[in-house]
Order: C-alpha cells, then structure tokens, then sequence
C-alpha cells in the first residue's frame, strides 16, 4: 500500500518542494550568483570612484589587501582588489566590466531568442518550402563556430562597440531556439487543444502566442539561458584574443592584457585571477539556473 | 543497419557542402567590405622594417597583383572560391612567400592531435561519471563527489587553462609554461620527442577536459534515468545478473547512443575552445597560428585558419551523421 500516510513528513515536504519552480535550490543559487554580479556593477557605480578604470589613474602592480607583490609593496585600502599593469583599479575593472559581459551576453541572446521564435513559428506554420528553406539554413549555421567568423570580422573592422559585438555574436545563436520551437510547433499542431482553438475559429496569431507559446516557456528559457553561455564565451573568447571592443573595460581584455604582460610569470594573480574567477561565478551560475530548469521540465531528475 | 539510403545521404551531403560554401562566402566577403587594404599593410610591414622604400607606388601595385586585389571582385571570388577547393589560401602576407596551405599544414596535425586526445579522455570519463551519478550500486561518497565536480562545466576552457597554468607551471613548476615541445628537442620520430610532446600537452589537455566532461555526465545522467526505468533493466535484474554487468551491457550500452549524437552539435564549440586554449599555451596549433596572424593581421592566414576549423567542424557533423545508424541499430534511415 503506497498511500501518503507511509511517507514521512520530511519526505511529504520534499516532493512538495519542486512544486514552485521558483524555490528549486538550484534555480535560487544561480540566480542569486548573477544578482550578486549585478549587485556588483549596481552597488559599485553608487560607492566606488569610477575614474579610477582609467590607465595611470593608480599606482601600477599594487596586490589586493594583505597580499605583496615582487618588489615587496603591500596592498593599500584604495586598491583593496590592487592594481594592473597600467595603472588601472582592478575594482574598478570589475564594477564596469562585469556587468558588460553579461550585458553583451543577454543582449545577444535576447535578440537570437526573438529571431528564433520568429523562424520556428514560420516554420513550423507555413510547413513546405519556407520550412525547408529555414531547417536547412539552421542545420548549416549550427555547424559554424561563431568565434571564426566573428575573428574574420573583427579582425578585418577593428574596434567595436559593446552593442555591435552584441548584434553580431547574435547572427550565430539563433539556430537552437528556432529548432527547438519548429520541432515543438511540428508536434503540437495535431494536439487537442490546438484542433479546438481552431474549430472554434481562433486566428493563427491568437494560437500561435495565446495558446501554443505559453506552454514552450519552460524550453524557451532553458535555450535562452543556454545561448546566455555561448554568447559569453564568445564574446570572452573575441576579447581574449586582443578583439572585441577595445576602449571599453571588459574581463576578457583584462585577461588579454595580464597574460600579454607576463602576468603569470611575474606572480601578478589578481590581475587575470579576479575577472577569470569572476567569470567563472557568472557560468556557474548560469549552469546553475540551467539544470534548475531542466529539473522544473523534467520531473525524473529531481529525484537526485 | 546496412546500406545507407541515398535520400539521407544526398541531404547530409547538401548540407555540409552549402555550410562549406556559406563559410568560404562570408570569409570572402566580410574583408572585403572593410576599409584596409592588404597591400598597404604589406607595405607597411616593408617600410617598418627598411625605415623607408623607394618605388612605394610601383611595389603597391606589384603586391596587389601579386595578393589578386586589382582584378574585378567577380574574379575574385571565382578564383577565391577555386583555390579554396585545392586548400590554396593564396600567400602570408606576414611571412610573405610562404603559402597559407603550409603554415595550416604545419599547424593542423597538433591541433587534432590534441583535440583527439582530450576528447576520448574527455568522453569515457565524462560518461563513466554520469552513469555513475545514477547507478543504485555507487558509493555515496561519490554521488556527492561527482556532481560537486560538475561545477565547472560550461566555463571556458580557456578559464581552467588559465588557473592550471599558474598552480602547475608558474608556481610549482612541474610542467612547461609554454610550447608543444621543448626548445632543445630535435622534432623527429623519436622517444625524447614524443616524451617531449607528452608532456607538454599535458596541461593543455587537462584544461580541456576538465571543463567539458560535465557536458557528457550530464548528458549520460539524464538518459541514464531513462534507461532505468527500461522493462528490460528490470527483466536483467530480475535474472540476477550480476550489476556491474547490467551497468555495462544493459545500461550504458543503451544510453550513450544519443551522447553520440550531441557530440555532433557540440564539437564547434569544442574546437573554438581548444583554438583559444592553444593560444595562453602558445601551443603550435590552429590557435596560435590564428592569434599571431590577428596580430599581424594577415588577413590570407586569418581566412585559411577559419576556413579550415570550419570544414573540420562540418565534416565531423557529416561523419557522425553517417556512422551513427551502424552504432544504433534501432535508427533506420529516412522512413
């Protein structure tokens, strides 16, 4: 007899638990990892001289707080995160650069989301020729790696702009969504409740958003957070080979620069380590949120 | 299993030839579009070194001849796309008379050798571990250990690289900072050699793998799931058999089919990954070869090395596409 009344209280909490996605443990820890990010960039621009982001604005080379670097000078309260090689308050470089990246990364995203719903609705609707133009086209640009197409462009345009690199890493992660939403359209075209909207007359718009887009939620957000990843290690991996935008403060530049001085060599850890650990809260986070999601869609996982 | 229907095969076939063919074209025409001219940097890179040239006029014109710039852009693109289908790049405009197809050619065998080795290392553990996560016969020390571990997965390689770098080369000195072999090391089908390949692959390798066989675990727990709850697990258990062999030959054997096919999906990023781990190694790969024609800018070396990973990218994708069927006897082509 397998009735509520064998399971524990503590058992009976847990598989109510997931009931609200909003409170998987996981969920809560990624996102709770990039509000601090945001919190960062937010709190810093309220409390902390931004000035100090500009080359020569502080000494150069000065560690953290409580660390020494090889001519055996201190960290200072001014510079509580040091100093690069040029005279740049890593704080600083954070407070702007931060944000930036994730900017760049939900941006890019943001726009391949809307152009994927856009195709796979159109897709998956119109069927015949424009849905073969569509899955073939998808089917090819998935198999390109936006980072070498992006060095051929940034290599032969020079600098960008945070927003452009933004656009462009966009032209490359619009191939999952639009898959994604084809294959989901495909599949609930000859549900149920899509037949009965349309005996009952409802047009092509009204099923499409009101009753179709509804229920791909959970798989639209998945896919954005998935292509949140990909955007930004795109945009990491441009930065750090000397592209990307170049006046504006980014951690895949600081990364750049500190491996281009020698920075691992000279022991100047806090200048590649604090935007790589940065970094790599900010993916944590969205793997986090990921499998968060993926549990909140896929109830079996949960039992883990 | 058997013959492959000629249907799927032309759509496969399709399919990677226009991904190699929009590749080629966007390669082509991006620099076109943009303000820099070759031959000035070419010239540039002349003047830089003599302190000043006579005839700046008369050698702009030769290099632009020379580089196929002074013909029609229709031409062009003919003769582009021509030479693209014999691996001809035309020629470095860094290192000036040397072909682009033998700097590529130089650089290619260390970077699928590398990426051939982390990627096995990285799929047999990464599948091991995520069936393992879901196993009713693990120890529960590592049910916790693993996906503590699984932390790191899905950030850049380049990261790990960056970290492991520091701890193991800089600081502790156990392994070289930089190169795919040692400076004193004659290249040569030689122990010493390979020793000296080994070795300073290691590191780059290990900073692929640990950041990617999370990837695969998670993939693997999640069919895992899945085949646990087969009749057929039940029926092998119910046999008493013994669990280590259910594990291989009922579970795994059955889930890691479709792993095979998110490798296809996954392997441009891998490669764009290892391109970037190549390069804070200054490993002589693809990687570097990119980075120091981006510093350059030899656009001809920037064009090639794309082209390249690209084609190495889609052909993958075809072969995967193809094998898959014979690995899966359950998948049968087109109907």
């Amino acid at each position: 007899m397998a009735d509520t009344s064998d399971l524990t209280a503590r058992q009976i909490r847990r598989m109510k638990r997931f009931d609200n996605p909003w409170r998987n443990p996981k969920l809560m820890w990624g996102a709770s990892l990039l509000l601090g990010i945001i919190a960062l960039g937010l709190l810093g621009r309220l409390f902390w001289n931004l000035d100090l982001v500009f080359t020569g604005s502080a000494p150069l080379k000065l560690p953290p707080v409580g660390f020494e670097n090889l001519r055996r000078q201190e960290g200072v309260w001014d510079h509580p995160l040091g100093t690069d090689g040029s005279g740049r308050d890593m704080l600083s470089l954070l407070i702007i650069g931060a944000p930036n990246s994730l900017m760049v990364g939900v941006l890019a995203s943001l726009i391949g989301m809307s152009v994927g719903i856009f195709l796979g609705f159109s897709a998956g609707f119109l069927k015949g020729r424009v849905d073969d133009v569509i899955r073939v086209l998808s089917d090819v640009m998935i198999t390109i790696p936006p980072l070498l197409i992006l060095v051929v462009f940034q290599a032969a345009y020079g600098d960008v702009s945070l927003t452009m690199m933004a656009i462009l890493i966009a032209c490359f992660v619009w191939q999952s969504p639009t898959r994604l939403i084809r294959a989901q359209v495909l599949s609930m075209r000859e549900s149920g409740y899509v037949q009965m909207a349309r005996l009952s007359g409802a047009s092509t718009l009204h099923i499409m958003f009101r009753e179709m887009l509804p229920n791909l939620v959970p798989y639209l957000f998945g896919s954005f957070i998935a292509n949140v990843t990909t955007s930004i290690v795109t945009a990491v991996g441009l930065e750090v080979l000397g592209l990307g935008p170049q006046r504006v403060p980014t951690l895949g530049r600081a990364i750049y620069e500190a491996i281009n001085s020698g920075a691992l060599i000279q022991n100047l850890w806090w200048w590649w380590g604090i935007p790589t650990i940065l970094l790599a809260v900010m993916f944590i986070g969205l793997l986090l949120i990921n499998l968060g999601l993926d549990e909140v869609s896929n109830p079996r996982l949960r039992k883990l | 299993m058997g013959i492959i229907p000629r249907d799927y095969l032309a759509n496969r076939l399709v399919t990677l030839l226009l991904t190699v063919f929009i590749a080629a074209t966007l390669i082509w025409i991006i620099p076109r579009l943009s303000p820099i001219d070759p031959a000035e940097i070419a010239l540039g890179r002349m003047a830089a070194g003599a302190g000043s040239v006579a005839n700046s006029e008369a050698i702009l014109a030769q290099l632009r001849a020379q580089l196929g710039i002074d013909q029609p852009l229709a031409v062009q693109y003919g003769k582009y796309l021509w030479g693209v289908l014999q691996f001809d790049f035309g020629l470095s405009t860094a290192s000036f008379p040397t072909p682009v197809s033998v700097l590529i050619a130089n650089a290619l065998p260390w970077t699928l050798g590398l990426m051939l080795i982390s990627l096995i290392i990285t799929f047999v553990i990464g599948n091991l571990l995520g069936a393992f996560m879901v196993w009713e016969h693990t120890p529960r020390l590592w049910k916790v250990v693993i996906p503590a571990a699984m932390v790191f997965t899905s950030i850049p390689p380049i990261l790990s690289g960056l970290l492991l770098m520091w701890i193991f080369a800089a600081k502790l000195q156990w392994f070289p900072l930089t190169g795919a072999y040692g400076l004193t090391v004659e290249p040569g089908w030689t122990w010493t050699f390979a020793q000296s390949v080994l070795y300073h692959g290691f590191l780059p390798a290990l900073s692929i793998v640990v950041v990617t066989f999370g990837f695969w675990a998670l993939g693997m727990r999640g069919l895992m799931i899945g085949v646990q709850g087969e009749d057929y697990t039940t029926l092998a258990k119910a046999k008493g058999l013994r669990p280590r062999y259910i594990l291989y030959k009922y579970m795994i054997r059955n889930a890691i089919l479709p792993q095979i096919t998110a490798f296809a999906l996954k392997i441009g990023l891998l490669i764009a990954g290892q391109v970037l781990v190549e390069r804070i190694f200054a490993y002589n790969g693809m990687g570097k070869l990119l980075y120091d024609a981006i510093l350059n800018q030899d656009f001809p070396v920037i064009q090639g090395v794309s082209f390249v990973i690209i084609l190495m990218t889609a052909v993958s994708v075809f072969l995967v596409d193809l094998v898959y069927p014979f690995i899966d006897p359950r998948i049968r082509h087109g109907s």
